[in-house]
């Protein structure tokens, strides 16, 4: 990207986030801290049954609390209009297809009151027999058509099975990963605004993308998108499940535009499982082949995972094993079972986190069987093009982050296991991988009179630097220092753009930034003398060149390493040392893309060690709904955590030469610590998470 | 769209007996060194009060539970989860929020400053109630208050600070989730301005009355 000589380049640098000392005052507003003059507040009332249809609902003693505006339910909610997502169809009929989904509104003066209200609410059903329990020889599984994400469910080459039979080493194991919650420190929330005069709704949403969530109001509403105004300046995390509109602000916009009022709604932390998506169970089998020199001959990876039966999502957990390894022979299939369960969703990096667990698992297990080095295994399986579709790679650098991992964790010196008193150590690594996606998006750029710059795009920040990181990419466009550049987002009336997901964000956002700084550093070239006083503007839209099918299989990869301390009195696993290092293209900001590699890591000791959610057969209801009960990682949890990356340069990505970040930091941390796990103990637990009811057994086990 | 059915229970709404109205208590609340004389239903928490009365949005409601941490503000210099007070009872008491710990000319308290220099945060939902602990957090290690890791070798007589070590930090924070998983920055950002020392401005706690 050119320069001037006495612009240092932005891009690159370590720049703070610019939103930081908003976000350190406690100046920044998130979504349900708006108060517009003469707010109410919602409180949503949750089916308690499993499955069946509500027969009646007496709102009669919550209308006689004092400050009560209404209660809404599936009788008399206004008529919705057509719903993409069969999710948000909410009080539209008296059927409940899961525990938890909502089957009234209640709104007050004061929150206080709604909550009461909420409370007083009587629901009477007729109950349907359930199923709610994931197994893997499930009647009703099926082989869908397509995973998430688009992949075909089902992807063969040559004869697994016949390599299988043939190989002289081979390993058949099943892995089992628990469902997960997001669980984002922000619970959703909206605040609507229905102007009655105006004819238009205003909101402000916790949201990965205001632009879906304008989409779906006008359409449930019967508005134009022109008729809403959909705002998610600040939004406290996401994880994927902000990434689609989600039930609470179509319950505050139905509301608000009922009783013409402005409406708060955040929900309650447990209602959060049971109505925002939650990651599927998924139940693994893998088969490999091999030959005693640890070259693979057959995989086969079948996957096994619930949707519900509101909508189909089925996790993509199969998808990895199509990217990672030099496999003649191949196999990976998902099958879905459609239960009586809350939908399931988006939760950081879908397919891979689960996928992966297995996979690099596996890998371990065929490395200990061989004898041979758990690196020089995946070194010996490296492929010269993507296994399932043929393509080169646009860069592919694993074996590289293997190597660099390996030296600074001093793989070497750790490969004995160790005893110190009743604690057992050991060391595991593991592989990782996550797409480069890209999705289209338009942006604006100003030059105003007084010099500076300001750039405008419905991107949003749910944490990731979003605004900091399209700033370095505007100055350097520029040509400007980086103070001399604002940037505007979080706002449908800012040019469209794609929602913060599938770690596609910058790549995207900052596609369309970078053409339309280009676009007006041209302009300001032509110009001369001073601008005029509303400056000089320019535009971008690169929906022709994100859309472009590339000839190349593009994807970020990264090597996992971890230390784990088992207790052998409590069985309490603790990581001593984590260490990752990516190789994901251009690193555009390293300050911030360290922390979403390292917080991507925190999530995957979570997924390890911690987290997992138990679906009550009975009840039909997610056991660990709150944070009480569901343990993501907290500050003792969490050892020093290192993340590294290698510079890697690639010119098939998109302008700026970067790979998407928020999501690989996940992908294989697991496994390495279960690999890890294993190397201490001697015993390999297939079922995450490695709680000390697990560990205890299986130390027991082996007397 | 099948017609809409009818709720059998529709007849039986037609003239509902009227409940009992809240309870409501006149309270002061000093907050950030202002007084603000509210007239609050006895059931809203001093988050709440904080939130939707007072327009102070900085403290953040993630639980409402005390289980993440998110809500921490301190009161009469200690720290506390401001979802499981309830403002009634805070009658003429000291609080301090987010909005607090930066000097009246907007200069930031050392730990803010720390937390923007080791990117202690990312969605920055959990940051107020971390700034809140830390300032907490440094307080009790002065006045040593041992913790969980402190040890049994700990002095029994608390007069003496605890050397606040990554491991204390990691302990004494942990009531404070953080999903984005910036704990690593949080900590830095707290041994930086622990081993700098750093005098914080909000007001000391109250005394302890041992009757």
């Amino acid at each position: 990207m050119p320069t001037t000589p006495d612009t240092p380049s932005a891009l690159g640098s370590p720049a703070r986030r610019s939103e930081g000392r908003e976000k350190v005052t406690g100046a920044a507003r998130y979504a349900a801290e708006h108060t517009p003059p003469g707010c109410a507040y919602a409180w949503p009332v949750p089916a308690t049954i499993a499955r069946g249809r509500v027969t009646s609902v007496d709102t009669a003693p919550a209308t006689a609390v004092p400050g009560v505006i209404g209660v809404l339910t599936p009788y008399d909610a206004p008529r919705l209009g057509a719903a993409d997502d069969p999710t948000l169809r909410l009080l539209q009929d008296l059927s409940v297809p899961h525990r938890g989904w909502y089957v009234a509104l209640a709104v007050a003066d004061t929150l206080e009151g709604a909550r009461a209200a909420a409370a007083t609410v009587r629901v009477t059903y007729e109950t349907d027999p359930h199923d709610v329990i994931l197994s893997v020889d499930h009647q009703r599984a099926y082989t869908p058509e397509e995973a998430n994400g688009g992949h075909p469910a089902h992807r063969e080459q040559g004869d697994p099975d016949a390599a299988l039979a043939a190989a002289p080493v081979r390993i058949d194991c099943a892995y089992a990963v628990a469902p997960l919650h997001n669980h984002p420190m922000e619970p959703h929330s909206a605040t609507a605004d229905w102007d009655e005069e105006r004819h238009h709704l205003t909101v402000h949403d916790s949201s990965q993308g205001a632009g879906p969530v304008r989409t779906a109001l006008a359409a449930l509403l019967k508005l134009t998108d022109e008729d809403v105004t959909v705002v998610s300046e600040h939004v406290g995390g996401g994880f994927g499940c902000k990434g689609t509109p989600r039930p609470h602000v179509v319950l505050a916009a139905m509301a608000s535009r009922r009783y013409g009022r402005p409406v708060k709604l955040a929900l309650p932390r447990n209602h959060l499982p049971a109505t925002v998506g939650h990651r599927a169970p998924t139940l693994h089998r893998i088969r490999l082949g091999a030959r005693t020199d640890g070259t693979l001959t057959a995989l086969t990876h079948e996957v096994t995972t619930h949707t519900s039966r509101v909508r189909e999502f089925v996790e993509q957990a199969a998808v990895p094993a199509r990217v990672m390894y030099a496999v003649p022979d191949m196999r990976t299939i998902h099958r879905a079972v459609a239960l009586d369960v809350p939908t399931p969703s988006w939760m950081r990096a879908p397919g891979e986190a689960p996928g992966m667990y297995a996979l690099e698992s596996a890998m371990d297990e065929l490395a200990e069987t061989l004898g041979i080095d758990p690196i020089e295994l995946r070194v010996r399986n490296e492929p010269r093009t993507e296994p399932d579709s043929g393509l080169p790679f646009s860069s592919r650098h694993l074996v590289e982050c293997l190597r660099e991992g390996a030296e600074r964790f001093g793989w070497a010196d750790c490969r004995e296991p160790r005893r110190q008193g009743p604690h057992l150590i050991g060391s595991g690594v593991a592989a990782a991988t996550y797409p480069v996606l890209v999705a289209p998006s338009t942006a604006r750029a100003h030059a105003l009179p007084d010099g500076g710059y300001l750039v405008e795009i419905n991107a949003t920040d749910i944490g990731t630097g979003a605004r900091t990181v399209l700033a370095q990419v505007a100055a350097d466009a520029l040509r400007v220092p980086l103070d001399r550049v604002s940037v505007a987002i979080g706002h449908t009336g800012l040019p469209a753009a794609s929602l913060a997901g599938g770690s596609s964000g910058t790549g995207s956002w900052g596609w369309a930034v970078h053409d339309a700084c280009t676009a007006l550093t041209a302009r300001l070239e032509r110009h001369h003398g001073p601008l005029p006083t509303v400056g000089l503007s320019a535009s971008a839209d690169t929906t022709q060149s994100a859309k472009q099918k590339s000839p190349y299989s593009r994807h970020a990869f990264g090597a996992h390493f971890a230390e784990v301390r088992v207790d052998t009195i409590t069985g309490e696993v603790r990581a001593r040392r984590m260490l990752g290092v990516f190789a994901a293209g251009r690193i555009l900001n390293p300050l911030t893309a360290r922390s979403q590699f390292k917080g991507g890591m925190v999530m995957g000791l979570g997924m390890a060690l911690t987290e997992h959610s138990t679906m009550d057969a009975e009840f039909g209801d997610f056991a660990e709904s709150d944070l009480a009960a569901y343990h993501v990682p907290a500050h003792a949890d969490v050892p020093t955590i290192e993340a590294h990356w290698i510079d890697e340069h690639d010119k098939h990505l998109n302008p700026m030469g970067s790979k998407g970040i928020g999501e690989i930091g996940i992908v294989g941390t697991a496994a390495a610590i279960g690999n890890a796990f294993c190397h201490a103990t001697g015993h390999r637990l297939r079922e995450l998470p490695l709680t000390p009811d697990r560990v205890l057994t299986a130390l027991g086990g082996a007397g | 769209m099948a017609a809409r059915e009818r709720n059998p229970l529709r007849q039986q709404q037609a003239a509902p007996p009227s409940a009992p109205g809240p309870v409501h208590s006149r309270v002061a609340l000093r907050v950030n060194g202002r007084s603000h004389v509210l007239d609050l239903d006895n059931r809203v928490t001093l988050l709440d009060a904080l939130r939707e009365r007072l327009d102070l949005t900085g403290s953040k409601k993630g639980c409402d539970h005390g289980q993440c941490g998110a809500c921490t503000v301190l009161v009469d210099g200690r720290r506390a989860n401001s979802c499981l007070l309830l403002a009634v009872t805070l009658d003429d008491s000291e609080i301090v929020t987010v909005e607090g710990l930066a000097a009246p000319d907007g200069a930031l308290s050392p730990l803010q400053q720390a937390f923007l220099d080791h990117d202690a945060f990312q969605c920055g939902y959990c940051t107020p109630g971390q700034l809140c602990s830390a300032v907490g957090v440094l307080r009790e290690a002065a006045a040593g208050h041992p913790s969980h890791v402190t040890g049994a070798d700990a002095p029994a007589d608390t007069a003496r600070p605890v050397v606040l070590s990554a491991e204390e930090i990691a302990e004494r924070l942990s009531g404070n989730l953080c999903r984005c998983g910036a704990y690593n920055g949080i900590a830095e950002a707290v041994a930086a301005c622990a081993a700098a020392g750093t005098p914080d401005r909000t007001p000391p706690p109250t005394p302890d009355v041992i009757a």
